[in-house]
C-alpha cells in the first residue's frame, strides 16, 4: 500500500517532467494551425511529417549537429582536464597562498559573466579567433564552478592514500594520473555531463563569435527559425523535436556511466 | 559514343579547372530571420550575372541581430553588406562604420534616389549623407471593420481627427460596453506617430533635447488620451491577448497596424467578416490626407571595411532592380520600396495593399539619433503607461518625459560639442 | 604513519594550476577588471565607435543606478526570485532525491532519467513548448485549470502571473540538477542510521529531522550557496519568454544588465550595474554562511 502510493507520486512528477516533451512531440506531427485550438488537443488528427521535411530542407540539420556535437565534446575533454588539474591542486598540493586563492576564485563566482561578453569578444579578435571554434573552446576551458566541483571532491580522498604512493617514490604527476583520476571518476562524469550540455545548449556566444553559418550550431538554427512575425508553432515544435533529441538521447546512453559514477560515491570515507 | 566520352571527360575537366583557376570573389551578406532565408533564392540570378563572384547570405536570428553586429563592427568582423532596420541606421552611423552612398546613386539606374519613396529613403539621410538603400518598407495603416462603422453611420474611413474621434463616439454609443479603437499604451508608435503627425519634431536643437511638452506633441497626446480616458479604447493593454479575436468580437474596431496582419487577418477573422474588413490609410489633423505614419523597414547598408565595394554595390543595385524586388514580394511578403514595383498588377489588384500604396506617400522618419530606440522604448513607452494608468497627469507627463529624454541626450550635447558639429 | 608535511613542488603547482589560472585570469579576470574601470566612465555607442568620446565620470553611474525606479524594480524582481523560487527548487529536489534514494523504488534509474530530462534539454526549445502551455487560449495550463473552474489566465502577458510562470518554468527545468547532487549525498548517509532508528521505532519525520537533514548538511551548504548564487544571476528564462515585460515584472537585475549594456549600449552603466549585483551576492552569501555556521555550533 504504502509502496503503491510512493510509486504514483513517483509516477505524476514524471508525468509533470515529461508530458511537455510528448506534447511538443505529437504538435510537431499535427498538421498546420491543428495546435491552435481549443480545447487542446493531444494527438495529431492529420499526421504529418511536412515539418520536417521543411526542416531537413530549409536547415542543413545534420552539418549544425555535427558542429553542436564537435564543439561540445572538444569543450568537454579540454575542460574536464583543466578543471581536474586544477581541482586536483587546490585539494591536496600544498603551497603558500592556496586559501587565499581558491577564496578569490570563489569571490569571482558571483560576478554576473554576461559583463566579460564584450571585453572578452574584443581580445579574441585581437588573438585571430573571431569565428573559429577556438573562440568557444578557450574560454570555455576552466570553470570555476568545475575547479570548485573536483576540488570538494578530492578532498574527501584519504591523505594516506597519497603519502603512500610518494613513499614508494610517485611523482605529483603519477599521483594525479593514477589515484585521483580514478577515484574522482563519478564527480567527473557528472561534470562532463554538465558542461556537454551547457556548451550544446549555448546560443548567444557562438552566435556572436561566429560569423559563418556553416559553422552554426543547433540552437542558433532553431532561433533562426522564429520568424518575427509569423508563428508556426507545429514547425517550431519540430525544430524543438530536432535540438533536444540528440541531447536526450546521448544522455540516456551515457546515464549508466553516469548513474555508475554516482553509485561510486561511497570512496569517500 | 565511347570515342567522345574521353574528350568529355577532358572539356568537363578543364572547365571545373579552369573556373577553379579563375579567382572566386566572395561577398558576405547578412540578413535577418525570414528576409535571410528567402533572399537566398535571389542570389543565383546575381550570380549568373557576375561570374566568379560568390554571395554567402548569412541569417542572423532577430533575438540577437543587434548585439550581433554591434560586437562584429567593434571588432572589424562586419560583411560586406547587411540588412540594416531604418531605426537602427544612426547607431553605425556613430560608429563610424557605413559608407556613405551619395556618389554612387547618383551613377546608378537600378538604384537611383528618385526611384524610391521619399519618406523611406530620408530615413537612410542622416546630416545629408545617404547611408542606406531602403529595401523592404513598413508602415502602419488602420484596419477596420467596415460593417461596425456603417453601423455608426460612416461609409468611409475617417479622414480627420475630428472625423475619428466622432465616429468612435458613435461606434461606443451603439454598443457601450465595447470600445472603438486599440490603442495599446505599450507601443510608443502611436503615440510617436500621432506626433509627427502635429508637426512636432520629437526632439529638438539637432535632437538633443526633448521636445514633448511643446504644443505639438501636447496636442497630439492630449488627443489620444481622450480616448483612453473616455473609454473609447480599452484602457488596460492587458485585456486584450488577441487582436483577431478583439477585432471579431466587436472589442474594438480600429487597430493601426502594419502589412504581416494582412495574412494573418485573412486566415484568422471568420467566413462571415472576411467581406467586412478594410484597411485605410491614417487620419491625420486638419487639411492633411492621408496623416503621416512611421517609414519603417529595412534597408542594405554597406561597411566601409568592404574588400569589394564595387561589386557590394552592384548587388545593392541588383537587389534594388523592379522585378528582383517583386520577386523578393512574391517570396517573403515584404512591400517593395521601389515605387515602380507598385504599378504591378499584383498590387493593383489588392484591396488591402492599396492603402498602404497611398499611406507610403506620406510617411515619416523618427528621431535618427542612436539613442532613439532607447527614449522610445524606456521613456517614451514607459511615461505613456504611466498616464493611463493615471498615475501622472498629461501635463506632468510631458515635461518629466522632457527631463527623462534630455538626461539621456546629455553625452549627445557634449558629442556635438566637441565634434563641432553644433549649428549656430 | 607520520604527515608528511613538506610543501609541494612549485614546478607541480605551476603545472596544474597553470593551465585553468591563466584562463581564468585572462578570460575572466582582466574582462572584469576591464569592465570595474569602465562602471566609472561613461562608455557608449559613441565612445564604441571612437575612444576619445568617453569621459571618466567617477560615481555618477553609480548614483544615477540608485535614483533609477526601473533599477530598484528589477532588484524587487530578482529577490522575489531568489526568496519565492529559491527554497522552492531545493525543496522540490530534495523531495525527489529522497523519493528516488527510498528502497522502496523500483524502476529506479528510469524515474531518475526522467526527472533530469528538462535540465539536459535547449532552453531555447524548452521556451517553445513552456510558451505555448502559457498560452491564454490554447495552452494546456488553462485547459487543465479549466476543469477547476480557474477562468484563464495570460500567465505570461499578465504583470501579476508572470514572475510566477517563470518560477515555475525555472523549477521545472532545473530541480534535476540539484536533485543529482542531494541523491550522491543521500548515498553518503549509511544505512544502519535509519535501521537502528527505525528499531528505536522513530517516525519518517524524525528520520528526516534527526538523520537525513543532519547528514546532508554539507550538501544542503554546497547547493544552497550555488543556488543563491545562479537565481541571483537569473537570465535566461526571462530573456527567451519575456524579455523582461510586462511592465518590467520580469526584468530581473542581469537582463537589466544586460539590455543596457547591449541594447542600449550604455556599457559604463551596465558596468555599474554589475558590480552592485556583485556586492549583493556577496552580502546575501556572506550572510548565509554566518547563519550556517551558527546553526551549525
Amino acid at each position: 500500500m504504502k509502496s503503491l502510493f510512493h510509486h504514483i507520486m513517483l509516477t505524476l512528477v514524471a508525468l509533470i517532467c515529461l508530458v511537455p516533451f510528448l506534447w511538443m512531440l505529437s504538435a510537431s506531427f499535427m498538421s498546420p494551425g491543428e495546435s491552435a485550438r481549443f480545447p487542446p488537443r493531444f494527438f495529431p488528427e492529420n499526421w504529418t511529417i511536412e515539418h520536417y521535411q521543411t526542416l531537413f530542407d530549409r536547415l542543413n540539420l545534420s552539418r549544425y549537429f555535427i558542429n553542436s556535437v564537435l564543439i561540445s565534446s572538444a569543450v568537454t575533454l579540454l575542460s574536464l582536464l583543466v578543471n581536474s588539474m586544477a581541482g586536483y591542486a587546490f585539494a591536496k598540493l600544498r603551497f603558500k597562498g592556496k586559501e587565499t586563492l581558491f577564496k578569490s576564485l570563489m569571490a569571482a563566482l558571483i560576478i554576473p559573466g554576461q559583463v566579460t561578453m564584450l571585453p572578452v569578444f574584443l581580445m579574441l579578435k585581437e588573438m585571430g579567433f573571431i569565428n573559429t571554434y577556438w573562440a568557444i573552446l578557450i574560454p570555455g576551458m576552466a570553470s570555476i564552478f568545475g575547479i570548485f566541483l573536483i576540488r570538494q571532491y578530492a578532498l574527501s580522498i584519504p591523505d594516506s592514500l597519497i603519502e603512500a604512493a610518494k613513499m614508494d617514490g610517485a611523482t605529483d604527476f603519477q599521483i594525479y594520473r593514477k589515484i585521483i583520476l580514478p577515484l574522482c571518476k563519478p564527480i567527473l562524469i557528472t561534470l562532463a555531463i554538465f558542461t556537454f550540455m551547457g556548451t550544446w545548449n549555448d546560443f548567444l556566444w557562438p552566435l556572436i563569435v561566429l560569423n559563418d553559418q556553416d559553422m552554426y550550431t543547433l540552437p542558433i538554427a532553431l532561433a533562426n527559425l522564429m520568424g518575427e512575425h509569423v508563428q508556426d508553432t507545429e514547425l517550431m515544435m519540430a525544430g524543438s523535436v530536432m535540438t533536444v533529441l540528440p541531447v536526450i538521447i546521448l544522455f540516456i546512453l551515457l546515464q549508466k556511466y553516469y548513474i555508475q559514477g554516482i553509485m561510486m560515491g561511497g570512496v569517500k570515507e | 559514343m565511347k570515342k567522345i566520352l574521353p574528350f568529355v571527360l577532358l572539356a568537363g575537366f578543364l572547365a571545373v579547372s579552369c573556373s577553379k583557376q579563375e579567382p572566386v570573389t566572395e561577398l558576405r551578406f547578412w540578413a535577418m530571420g525570414a528576409e535571410g532565408e528567402k533572399v537566398k533564392a535571389l542570389i543565383p540570378g546575381f550570380e549568373k550575372e557576375n561570374p566568379g563572384v560568390k554571395v554567402n547570405v548569412q541569417m542572423i536570428p532577430w533575438t540577437a541581430a543587434h548585439e550581433k553586429l554591434v560586437t562584429a563592427v567593434a571588432s572589424g568582423t562586419e560583411p560586406d553588406l547587411s540588412q540594416l532596420g531604418n531605426t537602427w541606421i544612426p547607431e553605425f552611423v556613430a560608429l563610424e562604420s557605413l559608407m556613405g552612398l551619395d556618389s554612387l546613386t547618383s551613377r546608378s539606374a537600378d538604384a537611383a534616389e528618385d526611384r524610391f519613396f521619399p519618406g523611406v529613403l530620408a530615413t537612410n539621410r542622416l546630416d545629408g549623407v545617404l547611408y542606406g538603400i531602403p529595401w523592404y518598407v513598413d508602415t502602419r495603416v488602420m484596419f477596420y471593420r467596415k460593417d461596425v462603422f456603417r453601423k455608426a453611420g460612416y461609409d468611409h474611413p475617417p479622414k480627420t481627427w475630428a472625423e475619428l474621434r466622432d465616429l468612435c463616439e458613435k461606434i461606443k454609443k451603439q454598443n457601450p460596453k465595447n470600445f472603438a479603437v486599440y490603442l495599446p499604451a505599450n507601443e510608443w508608435a502611436h503615440f510617436i506617430t500621432f506626433g509627427l503627425q502635429a508637426g512636432s519634431p520629437i526632439l529638438k536643437d539637432q535632437d538633443s533635447r526633448g521636445a514633448f511638452s511643446d504644443p505639438e506633441y501636447k496636442k497630439a497626446f492630449t488627443f489620444l488620451m481622450g480616448f483612453l480616458y473616455d473609454s473609447l479604447a480599452p484602457p488596460r493593454f492587458t485585456d486584450v491577448t488577441n487582436v483577431y479575436q478583439a477585432m471579431e468580437q466587436g472589442y474594438f474596431s480600429i487597430y493601426m497596424s502594419g502589412p504581416w496582419n494582412i495574412p494573418e487577418f485573412k486566415k484568422r477573422l471568420p467566413a462571415h467578416l472576411q467581406d467586412e474588413w478594410m484597411t485605410a490609410p491614417l487620419p491625420g489633423p486638419e487639411g492633411q490626407y492621408p496623416g503621416a505614419s512611421l517609414a519603417g523597414g529595412s534597408s542594405l547598408v554597406m561597411f566601409k571595411n568592404s574588400k569589394h565595394p564595387g561589386l557590394t554595390w552592384k548587388l545593392i543595385g541588383y537587389l534594388s532592380r523592379t522585378s528582383v524586388q517583386l520577386e523578393f514580394f512574391n517570396l517573403s511578403g515584404d512591400l517593395p520600396s521601389v515605387k515602380e514595383a507598385w504599378q504591378d498588377s499584383v498590387f493593383l489588384a489588392d484591396k488591402y495593399l492599396q492603402a498602404f500604396r497611398s499611406q507610403l506617400d506620406n510617411v515619416k522618419s523618427t528621431p535618427k539619433i542612436p539613442e532613439w530606440e532607447q527614449i522610445a522604448f524606456s521613456r517614451v513607452q514607459t511615461f505613456t503607461e504611466m498616464t493611463v494608468a493615471r498615475k501622472l497627469t498629461i501635463d506632468e507627463t510631458v515635461y518629466q518625459l522632457d527631463e527623462s529624454v534630455n538626461q539621456i541626450l546629455e553625452k549627445r550635447r557634449w558629442y556635438l560639442q566637441k565634434t563641432g558639429k553644433v549649428k549656430p | 604513519m607520520s604527515r608528511i608535511r613538506t610543501r609541494s613542488r612549485w614546478s607541480s603547482v605551476v603545472i596544474f594550476l597553470g593551465p585553468a589560472l591563466g584562463a581564468i585570469g585572462i578570460f575572466f579576470v582582466l574582462p572584469v577588471l576591464a569592465a570595474f574601470i569602465m562602471s566609472f566612465t561613461d562608455f557608449d555607442i559613441y565612445s564604441l565607435g571612437n575612444w576619445e568620446y568617453a569621459r571618466f565620470v567617477g560615481l555618477a553611474n553609480y548614483s544615477k543606478l540608485l535614483d533609477n525606479p526601473v533599477f530598484w524594480q528589477a532588484l524587487k524582481n530578482t529577490f522575489y526570485f531568489v526568496l519565492i523560487g529559491g527554497p522552492l527548487s531545493i525543496a522540490v529536489s530534495l523531495m525527489a532525491a529522497m523519493m528516488l534514494n527510498s528502497p522502496l523504488t523500483r524502476l529506479r534509474s528510469t524515474f531518475r532519467v526522467v526527472y533530469f530530462l528538462p535540465v539536459v534539454t535547449t532552453l531555447v526549445a524548452v521556451a517553445v513548448i513552456w510558451r505555448y502551455i502559457y498560452h491564454p487560449k490554447f495552452g494546456l495550463l488553462n485547459y487543465f485549470l479549466s476543469f477547476f473552474d480557474v477562468s484563464p489566465v495570460d500567465w505570461l502577458g499578465d504583470p501579476v502571473w508572470a514572475m510566477p510562470a517563470l518560477i515555475l518554468m525555472a523549477v521545472w527545468k532545473n530541480f534535476g540538477y540539484n536533485m543529482i547532487i542531494f541523491i550522491a549525498g543521500l548515498q553518503n548517509i549509511p544505512r544502519d542510521l535509519y535501521e537502528s532508528a527505525m528499531i528505536e521505532g522513530a517516525s519518517p519525520w524524525q528520520q528526516f529531522r534527526y538523520i537525513t537533514l543532519p547528514m546532508l548538511a554539507p550538501t544542503t551548504v554546497f547547493i544552497t550557496l550555488m543556488t543563491i548564487i545562479g537565481y541571483f544571476q537569473f537570465f535566461a528564462e526571462p530573456y527567451v519568454m519575456t524579455q523582461g515585460g510586462p511592465l518590467n515584472q520580469t526584468l530581473s537585475i542581469v537582463l537589466y544588465m544586460y539590455q543596457e549594456g547591449f541594447r542600449w549600449w550604455n556599457m559604463g552603466f551596465s558596468a555599474a550595474v554589475a558590480f552592485v549585483l556583485f556586492l549583493i551576492i556577496f552580502l546575501a552569501t556572506a550572510l548565509q554562511m554566518r547563519l550556517q555556521k551558527e546553526s551549525t555550533h
